[in-house]
């Protein structure tokens, strides 16, 4: 009996490894903006932008408290008529194109973006004997 | 010519897993490095985050002589494990200054209270505006800035005791 007490208050006073703080979250973290086509534009943004703290989601999707002041300082900018996209460079300045999931063009990514292009080409010039063969 | 071609998408293959096998056995490196470094420190204002500290702007980190801006919070553990070297760096004369993120006022003076006080000035960033500023993906983070307001170096992560020296040789750098 007691052993179970003890557990259950040494389980209700733990708290996670990675503590958040007890400060409620900014203004826009969960709440949306007014102008639903400011909104959208902030969305968009916020789904393709990394967070910082929980590597591998986007700050649209997680709850961390950093995450949530990305998404006041993004839906705050954007209310204030910024463009998107300097919003996005802002950040690439201070965290690399790391903090972006829309690989930059750049020599280090050309190989990526020249992989679709080589690929098709490959394919037409595998099909090419096939299409050929098709006219007689 | 036309064998040696049937067999490139084998080599491919063990290409790709040779190349998959060697990255998993290397640690990830989550760490993910400012890109401020040499720049400017970014123009900003902040309350005091306790009532005995003085407030922190970007134009107190511009008067001639290099800082420490240690970005904390209390309510990371990271944070009071690196208070003693905090204080070890104090004492050996190199000034620090704070910016407590998220943070309550009542908190940080606990905080403060329990695991030493290194700081001369405390800036309040509730939003986590000046970390994003400055780069900062995470509590604790030190930066070194030289006399001028540059940032000249960034620790990530809680400073370890062996960690000190290469600290203060930035610091020493930045004179």
């Amino acid at each position: 009996m007691s052993r179970s007490v003890l557990v259950l208050i040494a389980m209700a006073l733990t708290s996670p490894a990675f503590a958040q703080s007890s400060l409620p979250p900014s203004r826009y973290a969960y709440t949306q903006l007014e102008d639903p086509a400011q909104e959208a534009r902030a969305r968009a943004l916020m789904e393709t932008l990394r967070c910082l703290v929980c590597q591998g989601q986007s700050i649209a999707d997680s709850d961390a408290d950093m995450a949530g002041d990305m998404r006041a300082l993004v839906r705050e900018r954007v209310k204030a008529g910024e463009e998107p996209e300097a919003i996005r460079r802002w950040l690439i300045d201070r965290y690399g194109a790391w903090v972006s999931y829309r690989p930059p063009v750049e020599p280090l990514t050309w190989p990526l973006w020249a992989a679709p292009l080589l690929l098709l080409a490959a394919g037409l010039y595998l099909a090419r004997g096939r299409f050929r063969r098709k006219r007689f | 010519m036309r064998r040696l071609f049937l067999w490139l998408p084998l080599a491919v293959f063990v290409l790709f897993v040779a190349a998959v096998a060697i990255s998993l056995r290397k640690p990830p490196d989550t760490d993910i490095r400012s890109h401020m470094i040499g720049k400017a420190m970014p123009d900003f204002e902040l309350r005091p985050a306790v009532a005995n500290h003085s407030p922190l702007a970007a134009a107190d980190l511009r008067r001639g002589k290099p800082r420490l801006v240690n970005v904390f919070a209390s309510w990371c553990v990271p944070c009071k494990a690196e208070a003693p070297q905090l204080m070890a760096l104090k004492r050996r004369g190199v000034p620090i200054d704070g910016v407590a993120i998220r943070d309550r006022s009542e908190d940080v003076a606990g905080f403060l209270a329990s695991w030493g006080d290194p700081f001369e000035r405390i800036g309040a960033d509730p939003q986590s505006r000046v970390q994003f500023m400055l780069g900062s993906s995470g509590v604790p983070e030190t930066f070194v800035v030289d006399g001028r307001g540059v940032i000249r170096h960034q620790h990530i992560g809680d400073i370890r005791p062996e960690d000190v020296p290469e600290i203060v040789a930035a610091y020493e750098a930045a004179k």
